[in-house]
């Protein structure tokens, strides 16, 4: 891995642009929505690196399922910020023409296929996008994200099982970002990671530091190549943490400081940005916050629905 | 024309949709068990067994319509379907919408529900109304072995979501049923199982027979009753019900499941907004009762409303020309 040991590497620079992007849009849209610009929203800040690290190794004939907290995810893949922020404030240029809200953000053009935000929905659905791959002659994979909190769900046994035992090319990512709404992991279960969980219904399952995205760039690498030519499942754990409350606005009153603290000094951003140099560093953040200023002015700009879209798109 | 089972006529649907298109495959509980001839002729991998899981089965055929298949689930029974209900009310009745109409769910749900086996209330339980209530589901239930190949044929097609009710009691009625490839019942489209000018009975599922001795024996009365087999319950024809009881005049409607918030609730509301000025009496409900349906043959077979409480229901209001 000697290319990721050069601080000013072009993939780590990209790495750390993404990551930037989403959490500026993020703190953008807790910020709209106090202004009273958007409803509520679950963001991920903290939890960047998880989805940097896994979406930059996907194809683009991969399908990416994912849940209501989804930004990282939908920017990694290259969605529009502006379409974004105009889906999660209701206008009718929104992914979802401002049918969705934040919860349910689908882009097909991009691969992001379904997006449930009840958790385990996604995991619902991930064996039938694997079984349909399967099917067909292709290299794609499917790769779902979930978090902890979907875990402890039912469906989430079954999903497992029954993409192991029908060999689906399903890549399940759980970002176990330690908390599942309001109530914290150790509260629900007593493994500490999920991928112990996993391994028994027969497929290889690995815990990787969440919050380094050269890790799980690496980790979510061979995770891909193994689904890719085995067209079987494979298990990806990211370790990693809720910074932000469950949705906006939250005092997560509920958290424990040391342990918010102890997380925080371990900011997946923080760490990479002190292997830049500041000028490089300043020269990435105002790129970052002129795209998401002007996505912001787009969404802003653009239309809500009209009422004839109220029962529209209920029946192909 | 040959006579088959309600049974055989759901099989040969799916083969013959099968055989159209490369597209459909059919998984669920025992499905390749029970299908072996379709796993001979389609391979393993179109023709499946699942786990007991009918989350993973509803969740599974949602993720695959989406994707490009056309998958046929078989849940079993009815009351089974509470393990699937954010599968196909939240998943497949929903993305289509919240998605801004990018995604189609093209997929079929069997189930089977009502009296016949002595099986009790968690495996018969008739809650096909809570579909009607679901946006972006259709729901059919048929009667004859002819429309059961039809429908099933018309619902595989559907680029929808379709909960396919099975009346347990029909399953090995035998019915005369094409042979041919085309013969599709559109979803949406009511019946008249027999005409009559003086009332008007609305069923569907097994009651429609019921219905149909109900007619026989009221024309015997001097009675002429109308027999409407609904077929689908949504998309519901409310043209072939409105024209039938604007010239009746009397409607009732019979069916095996519960009254409160049912389809029989759903049509006499439609009648009192639409066809108010035509009615010569109050819009009479005959269904089973709001109680977990008993094990007891002799209970559950009185569970349904029964021919002799149709024509009682049917004279009371025939005499009344107010």
């Amino acid at each position: 891995m000697t290319i990721m040991e050069t601080a000013v590497d072009r993939s780590v620079a990209t790495a750390l642009e993404t990551m930037l992007l989403i959490r500026t849009f993020e703190e953008k849209s807790a910020e709209r929505q106090a202004a009273g610009k958007s409803g509520s929203v679950c963001t991920s800040v903290g939890q960047e690196a998880a989805a940097v690290g896994v979406v930059s190794v996907l194809q683009k004939n991969d399908l990416i399922l994912t849940n209501h907290r989804s930004a990282g995810h939908l920017l990694a893949r290259g969605a529009d910020p502006g379409r974004l922020f105009a889906e999660i404030a209701g206008k009718a240029t929104g992914y979802c023409k401002g049918k969705s809200g934040s919860l349910h953000i689908s882009v097909k053009e991009l691969g992001v296929v379904l997006t449930s935000t009840i958790v385990g929905g996604e995991l619902s659905l991930a064996p039938g996008v694997g079984l349909s791959l399967s099917m067909q002659d292709t290299d794609a994979i499917a790769v779902v994200f979930f978090g902890d909190g979907a875990a402890t769900e039912g469906i989430f046994h079954e999903a497992l099982n029954l993409a192991a035992v029908w060999n689906l090319p399903v890549l399940f990512v759980c970002e176990n970002n330690q908390w599942q709404a309001f109530v914290h992991r150790k509260e629900t279960m007593l493994a500490d990671h999920v991928s112990d969980w996993a391994r028994p219904y027969g497929m290889p399952a690995v815990t990787v530091d969440g919050n380094d995205v050269e890790a799980v760039h690496a980790a979510a690498r061979l995770a891909a190549d193994y689904v890719r030519t085995t067209r079987k499942p494979y298990f990806l754990e990211a370790y990693t943490y809720r910074t932000r409350g469950h949705m906006e606005p939250d005092t997560q009153a509920y958290v424990d400081p040391e342990e918010l603290a102890s997380w925080k000094r371990r900011d997946p951003i923080a760490l990479l940005e002190s292997r830049f140099a500041p000028e490089e560093l300043a020269e990435i953040r105002a790129r970052v916050t002129e795209t998401i200023e002007s996505a912001a002015a787009f969404a802003d700009a653009s239309p809500y629905p009209s009422f004839a879209e109220m029962t529209t798109d209920v029946y192909a | 024309m040959r006579t088959i089972t309600v049974d055989e006529a759901m099989t040969e649907a799916l083969a013959e949709e099968m055989r159209r298109d490369a597209s459909v495959i059919a998984f669920g509980e025992g499905v390749a068990t029970k299908n072996y001839k379709l796993v001979e002729e389609f391979g393993a991998k179109r023709v499946r067994n699942t786990p007991l899981a009918e989350g993973i089965i509803a969740g599974t055929a949602a993720g695959a319509a989406a994707t490009g298949l056309r998958p046929v689930i078989d849940l079993l029974f009815a009351p089974f379907l509470t393990f699937a209900m954010d599968e196909l009310v939240n998943s497949a009745g929903k993305l289509r919408y919240l998605s801004g109409g990018q995604f189609a769910f093209p997929l079929v749900a069997i189930t089977r529900t009502g009296g016949g086996w002595g099986v009790g209330a968690q495996h018969n339980h008739n809650v096909e109304s809570w579909f009607v209530n679901t946006p972006g589901v259709k729901v059919v239930m048929p009667s004859t072995a002819a429309d059961f190949k039809g429908l099933l044929k018309s619902a595989i097609r559907d680029d929808n979501p379709v909960m396919f009710f099975t009346d347990i009691g029909l399953i090995y009625t035998p019915g005369e049923v094409p042979e041919t490839d085309d013969h599709v019942i559109p979803i949406g489209k009511a019946a008249v199982r027999r005409e009559g000018s003086d009332v008007s009975l609305i069923s569907y599922a097994k009651t429609v027979h019921t219905c149909v001795a109900a007619a026989e024996a009221l024309a015997e009365h001097g009675v002429s009753a109308e027999v409407i087999d609904l077929r689908s319950l949504k998309p519901l024809d409310e043209e072939t019900i409105l024209a039938s009881v604007r010239k009746t005049g009397r409607a009732i409607v019979v069916h095996e499941a519960a009254a409160p918030c049912g389809v029989g609730a759903e049509i006499s509301a439609i009648l009192a907004e639409k066809a108010f000025g035509a009615l010569k009496a109050p819009v009479v409900r005959l269904t089973g009762p709001d109680a977990p349906a008993a094990a007891s043959f002799p209970l559950e077979a009185a569970f349904a409303p029964q021919a002799d409480a149709i024509v009682s229901a049917a004279l009371r209001i025939a005499r009344n020309d107010a």
